[in-house]
């Protein structure tokens, strides 16, 4: 109920109520100041979720989608043992497709590393089969386990190997940047109840003539709730403001892995961290509301 | 309305107050007196419940204040104007306001009691001071504010702390007569002053009844008052 009512009061305003206590200019600056670098700081934990979470997805989907078998064998072997290979892969449950790579695309994917005249038919270069996973995957080892006996040059490489670590590496630092908002949250809060604590310490008399005039917690608690609020939703606003303006100025994203210049939010994205001052306002209001009110009680 | 049940209070050190008891009904005028530290402040403040006592039993409008919670209190003291011993102000408001303090504490909407607002300015002759900060006033000045702002909300009661403990003599007589006036109203008046002669003065004009703490008791003063 009352609480209900603080909130609209909050957004009417009670400016009659937010005078009785005096305007304190140093923990006003000092929260202003937090707010709008905590929010800083938010929207870029934020935007490190939203890459990390990004590239983790990207990671992952290319993990569960493709593996390569690669295949040497002597001259007369390799069209045989393909062959075999091919058959396996066919009765291979989870195995979508398999598709051996043409000279000209195995070309392509040499040219970056030797140059684009690289004669491919002169060289002992393995051939290359993708295979496309259904989503519910193979089993590698099983796999491996048959080529071995049938196709004995194939070796298949089901990316995993150094995919895996980078996918759990990314999964990881999307928590640490969801940990990381969740600190900042908290640390705001302490913040806050700290600087709420130092106003109704510096304004004891004043609570004291409020209560000798018939004046409840709430409405006490209420005038410094409004300050400390609208102050924490200002400051972050700002600093909010400031750090998207500083993300959308970072460098376009590069390569397709480059983590670094991933930073940052895309389409829709660019909604989450408006959510910030709106929560830095929610922060402060509980902070205060329950400093203030957990203080009054004490007091006679 | 008021009323202490063999009270006994002490600040931790000794006894200050010992099995008091006494009543304030509705219209009473009563005079609390003694010397300086013998312990008025400290009834008063029992009175208007910003002390619990150490033993015994406060009521206020008929209930125990120990069944009051920290709303109840707030809500008693809505009924109970408190004119200070040292006034408490909001200093940074000007003195129309602070004056007004109880309503807006109160909810109530100040704009429908300007016209109150105005008589009591006017009844106090604070008119010319209303945009006047607290500081800025004299002794005299302070206390009729303190006292406008006890009556604000119609209290059914009024406690005054040495209401005349820092003004000339003249302007003491203007404050006894405004508590004479609220009496003649209805209302219930408890004042602690060590100022006899203003005693001697009320009594010719109101059936007060002097009380005087002793020794941590309170008794009916004697025939000099
Ligand atoms: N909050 C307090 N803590 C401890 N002692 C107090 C407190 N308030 C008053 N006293 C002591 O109680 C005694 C009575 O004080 P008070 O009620 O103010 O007397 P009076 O108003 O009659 O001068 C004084 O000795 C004073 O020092
Ligand atoms: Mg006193």
């Amino acid at each position: 109920m009352s609480v209900i009512s603080d909130i609209g009061d909050l957004m009417l305003g009670d400016a009659r109520a937010d005078r009785v206590v005096p305007p304190t200019g140093f923990t006003a600056t000092l929260t202003l100041f937090a707010s709008g670098a905590m929010a800083f700081l938010a929207v870029f934990a934020l935007a490190l979720a939203f890459a990390t979470g990004r590239l983790a997805e990207r990671w992952e989907g290319a993990l569960a989608q493709s593996a390569t078998i690669r295949l040497s064998a002597p001259d007369g072997e390799v069209e045989a043992q393909i062959e075999a290979a091919l058959t396996i892969l066919g009765q291979t449950p989870g195995v979508a497709s398999a598709r051996v790579m043409s000279q000209a695309e195995q070309a392509a994917l040499l040219a970056p590393w030797f140059g684009p005249d690289l004669p491919l038919d002169l060289l002992p270069v393995p051939r290359l089969i993708e295979i496309t996973e259904t989503g519910a995957g193979f089993d590698a080892e099983g796999l491996r386990f048959r080529l071995a006996g049938e196709a004995p040059g194939a070796v298949l490489d089901d990316h995993s190997r150094w995919r895996r670590p980078l996918a759990e590496a990314a999964a990881r630092l999307r928590t640490l940047g969801v940990v990381s908002l969740g600190l900042i949250g908290g640390a705001m809060g302490a913040m806050i109840t700290l600087a709420a604590g130092a106003a109704l310490s510096a304004n004891a008399q004043i609570i004291g003539t409020l209560r000798l005039v018939g004046a409840r917690d709430v409405f006490i608690a209420r005038a410094f709730v409004r300050r400390f609020t609208l102050r924490a939703a200002a400051g972050s606003a700002v600093g909010t403001a400031a750090a998207m303006a500083a993300i959308a100025v970072l460098p376009p994203a590069g390569g397709e892995t480059s983590f670094l210049t991933g930073l940052g939010f895309r389409g829709l994205e660019w909604v989450w961290p408006l959510a910030v001052p709106v929560v830095a306002a929610i922060v402060a209001f509980w902070a205060t509301r329950l400093a203030a009110l957990a203080r009054l009680r004490t007091l006679p | 309305m008021i009323e202490l049940k063999d009270v006994g209070m002490n600040y931790g050190g000794g006894t200050l107050l010992d099995g008091v008891s006494l009543a304030l009904p509705q219209g009473s005028f009563h005079f609390l007196t003694g010397p300086s530290g013998a312990g008025k402040t400290t009834l008063l403040k029992l009175c208007y419940l910003e002390l619990r006592p150490t033993t015994g039993q406060v009521e206020v409008f008929g209930e125990p204040a120990g069944n009051l919670d920290r709303d109840g209190v707030a809500k008693a003291r809505r009924r109970i104007g408190v004119v200070h011993q040292d006034c408490q102000f909001l200093d940074h408001l000007p003195i129309v306001e602070n004056i007004a303090l109880p309503l807006v504490v109160a909810g109530r909407d100040t704009a429908a009691e300007a016209g109150n607002l105005a008589e009591l300015l006017a009844w106090t002759g604070l008119t010319h001071r209303a945009e006047a900060l607290p500081p800025e006033l004299s002794g005299g000045e302070r206390q009729r504010a303190a006292l406008a702002r006890a009556v604000i909300m119609s209290p059914e009661i009024i406690v005054a702390d040495e209401p005349t403990g820092n003004v000339d003599w003249e302007m003491s007589q203007r404050l006894l007569a405004l508590l004479l006036e609220l009496n003649r109203m209805g209302r219930s008046v408890l004042v602690a002053t060590h100022d006899l002669t203003l005693i001697r003065q009320a009594k010719t004009k109101v059936a007060a009844r002097v009380l005087r703490i002793r020794n941590g008791k309170v008794e009916a003063a004697g025939a000099d008052l």
